[in-house]
């Protein structure tokens, strides 16, 4: 979800067993752009690896950060190639793709079949839909809402997905960049105070009135769904 | 300004073939360009001379242009370098436009793309024979900077090429402050390029002067400066030197 100011996005990460880590769904590719994924992992890796050179070598030339929304042009025209050759396949990831340019923060949503949309808020992947619904409830505060509770809002709608499992910071993953700070994925320690903070463990979102406090939907781009391993590519 | 000495000891040794392809050394120049920031933007003053050597050939060069919305350039040295770079600058503000969106190139991004451009082109030994001078504004920030043909680039309040460093820099190092009115700071230029008028001898008298804004770029119509000649060593030059010799 995304603010005039702020971007966060979230993912829940399940991994396979107790015994191996977490799949990494959130990825930095400037200090003003972040992706997120859901889909064939290694495909993303692959993007995200372009998405960086692509930022790297525009701030090469210009000395200045690429605006978020002709990274995402790049993109889509990227993966649209994929669906005119007949020898090659579409990438099978969606990206929700964070960032800063001149005009503010902005959600960009990309498909494998090149299209992209600007979104206030979204969220992809498996049980998805659960996030959706809450974020539909909120989405209008969040371009007014302050950072705190964009991120309130990302782990409510985090919470929808994993429906009546608790919420705990070692299965999620939250980023957060804006004006002014740096994309960063905020550690557990900041995420377990959060949660407990917010009193999100079995207790309900908070009020739908846009008081400051609780519901600022902000416009992050939320993995909504767990890192599942069985994800299928685009379950929207 | 006149670089022929050094350049042709070089291209002996430096790829024998396609020599006519390089630039060796300069033949229409262009002399100092002048920039300070001010007030409300920046102001850019260059004279409108295109010398052969040292024949003062060609009297009405546009040395100042302006680039996308947000940035003007002003070039001294070779003048058809000059409109290489601006075949590329076009080039560049075409694709940004095309992008149509709400984000356009500032004057700190074509500064620096103008730089790799320069360097480049230096390490290949095959420079564009030309010092820039690039100012602009962009959401309230002023920005001035230079570029010259080996790459050497820096950003400041005043800047200047060619002889203009040592010229007006000087003048522009004690009089220049922040918040000149635009008034102020023709008068200041003025000043510079007067002084480069009595004492640079590529330069004319017909200059224009280019102003940026937030809202836009204005360049001047060409004009003269008036001069004083009327000192009395002018008046009987030969005065005390009568006879043959």
């Amino acid at each position: 979800m995304r603010s005039k100011s702020h971007v966060v996005l979230a993912s829940v990460n399940k991994a396979n067993s107790e015994l191996s880590s977490h799949q990494k769904k959130i990825f930095k590719v400037d200090d003003h752009i972040g992706v997120a994924i859901a889909g064939l992992t290694a495909d993303g890796r692959v993007l995200s690896r372009y998405m960086r050179n692509e930022c790297i070598n525009y701030s090469y030339t210009y000395e200045s950060p690429l605006p978020v929304g002709r990274l995402v042009v790049q993109l889509a025209d990227k993966a649209q190639v994929c669906t005119q050759r007949s020898w090659k396949r579409p990438y099978g990831i969606g990206l929700l793709v964070g960032g800063l340019d001149e005009s503010g923060a902005h959600l960009y949503y990309n498909c494998p079949s090149g299209n992209y949309f600007e979104y206030q808020a979204f969220a992809i992947g498996s049980r998805s839909q659960a996030a959706k619904t809450y974020l539909e409830r909120k989405f209008e505060t969040f371009m007014d809402s302050s950072r705190e509770n964009l991120i309130k809002d990302a782990l409510f709608a985090l919470r929808e997905t994993l429906q009546g499992e608790k919420l705990t910071s070692s299965i999620c993953t939250i980023a957060v960049m804006g004006i002014g700070e740096a994309f960063h994925v905020l550690d557990q320690e900041t995420v377990k105070t959060l949660i407990s903070e917010f009193e999100i463990v079995g207790e309900e979102p908070p009020a739908d009135a846009p008081d400051q406090g609780s519901v600022a939907e902000p416009a992050p781009a939320d993995q909504g769904t767990p890192a599942d391993q069985s994800a299928s590519p685009m379950d929207i | 300004m006149n670089m022929v000495d050094s350049a042709p000891a070089m291209h002996n040794l430096i790829g024998s073939e396609s020599d006519s392809q390089r630039t060796l050394y300069p033949y229409v120049t262009g002399t100092s360009v002048v920039g300070i920031k001010y007030k409300d933007g920046i102001l850019l003053a260059a004279d409108m001379g295109g010398s052969y050597g040292s024949t003062l050939r060609y009297k009405t060069v546009e040395r100042l242009k302006s680039v996308g919305k947000h940035s003007i350039i002003g070039a001294s040295g070779e003048i058809s370098d000059f409109q290489e770079i601006m075949r590329y600058l076009d080039e560049l503000i075409l694709y940004d436009n095309m992008w149509d969106d709400g984000n356009s190139l500032g004057p700190k991004q074509v500064h620096n793309y103008l730089t790799q451009v320069m360097y480049n082109r230096r390490n290949k030994f095959n420079p564009l024979w030309n010092s820039l001078v690039l100012g602009g504004v962009k959401n309230g920030q002023k920005y001035l900077g230079t570029v010259s043909m080996i790459g050497v680039h820096y950003e400041d309040n005043h800047v200047a090429t060619g002889f203009g460093n040592h010229l007006a820099r000087p003048l522009l190092r004690d009089e220049w402050h922040e918040n000149l009115t635009f008034e102020e700071g023709v008068k200041l230029l003025e000043k510079c390029m007067r002084v480069l008028l009595y004492r640079d001898r590529s330069a004319v008298n017909k200059l224009q002067i280019a102003k940026i804004t937030e809202e836009g770029v204005t360049i001047s119509e060409p004009y003269a400066l008036k001069t004083f000649w009327n000192f009395a060593a002018f008046q009987n030059p030969t005065a005390g030197a009568e006879g043959s010799w």
